[in-house]
């Protein structure tokens, strides 16, 4: 909490309208908010067949996957960002690849960002998800098995249902994550205003110039993410 | 329709062998002590496990490399597992829609079978908000909604309170009956089998080991397991005549005469105690040492050692007078027109 009132006692009240108004913080708002709901999405449309495969099949090596999966968790952000830049650079191993054949770079644009926020957000996605398929009773799929149900149809209709708080939970802790990036992204897609410069490196820039303004930008995200993190709460897992 | 089965299921500590048959619109209770492998062939029936040897034919069709998906076999599962997010409605609507029926036309469908069921004033309700009877009886619903070839019933009543037992058994044999097919049910309980069941499978570490209708299983048990769930003294002996040598030179008499390998069985009521070698005795009398002593219903139930282990069944007023108690010496005699013997050959 004292590090939040240091915000708070040292914010420039006097100047706050004007200076929320300067054009380079809603467009850093706005990138942050848009990427690190891409990144969500792309951690919820990849992360819940992973998490499924995990907690749901014994294919050989799950131990090893799940041990790759969390990787990113105690991996320093900037290091995240430099094997990203090895993998998908325009040198790198998929990279040069991707350039040669579609014209196509990912570092140091808008997708770059998206990439390098879901590397960093989906292990929050797959262990909540998995914990939350470990905790579902196996058994109602069996029960969807013998009405017909193929095993599509019963993960949809019937184990996705059971998990959704699980899956919001760890929707909400990825976006959290997503949101708050910072190492990755700027090793990644560097900082590039209205096209990379999420709130962070935003906040980050300022302080080395105007501490003002990065004390405006830090209560922005504060105030911000906490918004729209307790009106998630409310909504979706509120009965977690 | 009819069900044809041989059922092999290998596990490290305990095999499954068992070959089971029902015909259409019969049912065929699976009983036996818990861990005997009853859930494990109907789990294997359903498709849920798969075969290590054997066959599972329905209407003379294999099945046993069919996915569950599409075996067309109804489960009744014994805490029910329906779908805690879906209303009964829907729960029921579940297997049509899995099957390709329309919407709206599932609905109609599962309505229908809810009404059929009795529970046409709580369709819209969740799963939580239904009385145990009445989610059973949705687990009925959605299980005969699909029009099942074989139906599967998992200790169907365990879940329940006596009283909601009592109902929802005479509500199950109705349905049962109704049902065209072959039906396997598989309990624990012997008033169960015998109430909702046309013939019972005895089954125990993995085998069958007697099979019959009630009344002939009651009369005729063939294992220490079934003496003791329909209430008989169990022994295997060998029989000349009316005598029936039973172990260690003991012998009883038995009411009719029988040669060869023979079970001899007798109810623990007509096993009677007295202090001294009884005047005048009955040819089937013996010294014997009380082991235990419990209530059993009105009477009081006696564990007897001696040349053969006896249960009797004796009046709380002849306890008293024969001053029961563990180590109590008495002498046991239970009369010849008592004492059946039946031959041991295994025809099961």
């Amino acid at each position: 909490m004292l590090p939040l009132a240091g915000l708070l006692v040292r914010a420039p009240w006097t100047t706050l309208p004007e200076r929320l108004t300067e054009p380079g913080v809603l467009a850093a708002l706005r990138l942050s908010l848009l990427t690190a709901t891409l990144a969500t999405g792309v951690c919820l449309v990849l992360g819940v067949p992973l998490a499924w495969l995990l907690g749901r099949t014994g294919f050989p090596g799950r131990r090893f996957v799940r041990a790759l999966v969390t990787v990113p968790l105690v991996l320093p952000p900037v290091v995240g960002g430099v094997a990203l830049l090895l993998v998908f650079g325009r040198r790198g191993l998929v990279g040069e690849w991707l350039d040669t054949t579609f014209g196509f770079t990912l570092p140091f644009t808008t997708t770059g960002v998206v990439v390098a926020e879901a590397f960093v957000a989906m292990p929050f996605l797959v262990i909540s998800v998995e914990g939350a398929l470990r905790a579902a009773d196996a058994r109602y799929e069996e029960a969807a098995a013998t009405l017909g149900a193929s095993r599509w149809t019963a993960f949809r209709r019937v184990t996705l249902p059971l998990i959704a708080p699980g899956v919001a939970a760890g929707a909400v802790l990825c976006w959290a994550r997503a949101l708050g990036e910072f190492g990755a992204t700027i090793t990644f897609a560097g900082n590039f205003p209205g096209r990379t410069q999420t709130m962070p490196l935003a906040v980050y820039l300022a302080l080395e110039q105007d501490l003002d303004a990065a004390i405006v930008l830090s209560l922005v995200l504060v105030v911000v993410s906490v918004a729209i993190l307790a009106a998630l709460r409310d909504k979706w897992a509120g009965v977690t | 329709m009819s069900l044809d089965a041989h059922l092999v299921v290998r596990r490290e500590s305990f095999t499954l062998d068992a070959t089971l048959t029902a015909g259409a619109g019969e049912v065929v209770a699976l009983l036996g002590p818990n861990g005997a492998g009853k859930t494990t062939a109907l789990r294997a029936l359903a498709g849920l496990i798969g075969l290590d040897g054997g066959h599972i034919s329905l209407d003379g069709h294999r099945v046993e490399k069919v996915p569950p998906e599409h075996r067309h076999i109804g489960v009744v599962f014994q805490d029910y597992l329906l779908f805690p997010h879906l209303s009964a409605l829907d729960n029921v609507a579940f297997g049509p829609r899995c099957r390709g029926v329309a919407k709206t036309e599932s609905r109609v469908r599962a309505a229908d079978q809810l009404a059929r069921v009795g529970l046409s004033e709580h369709v819209r309700k969740k799963p939580r908000q239904l009385s145990g009877g009445q989610a059973q009886r949705v687990a009925l619903a959605r299980a005969l909604a699909t029009d099942p070839q074989l139906l599967l019933l998992d200790e169907p009543l365990a879940a329940l309170d006596a009283r909601t037992r009592l109902d929802t058994r005479a509500h199950l044999r109705g349905h049962l009956a109704g049902h065209a097919g072959p039906t396997v049910l598989v309990t624990h309980d012997p008033l169960d089998a015998m109430m909702l069941a046309d013939r019972l499978v005895i089954i125990e570490d993995g085998r069958v080991v007697q099979t019959g209708d009630a009344a002939s299983v009651t009369s005729q048990p063939r294992t220490d397991y079934v003496a003791r769930l329909v209430g008989l003294n169990l022994y295997r002996g060998q029989c000349v005549d009316t005598r029936a040598g039973i172990a260690g030179g003991f012998a009883l008499t038995v009411r009719s005469p029988v040669t060869g390998d023979v079970f001899v069985a007798f109810p623990p009521s007509a096993v009677a105690l007295y202090p001294e070698r009884p005047e005048g005795s009955p040819r089937n009398t013996w010294p014997a040492t009380v082991t235990a002593v419990a209530r059993h219903g009105d009477a009081l139930r006696v564990e007897l050692a001696g040349p053969i282990a006896v249960a009797a069944d004796i009046t709380p007023a002849a306890a008293v007078q024969l001053a029961l108690e563990p180590g109590s010496r008495v002498w046991a005699s239970v009369k010849a027109t008592e004492v059946s013997a039946y031959p041991a050959a295994t025809n099961v």
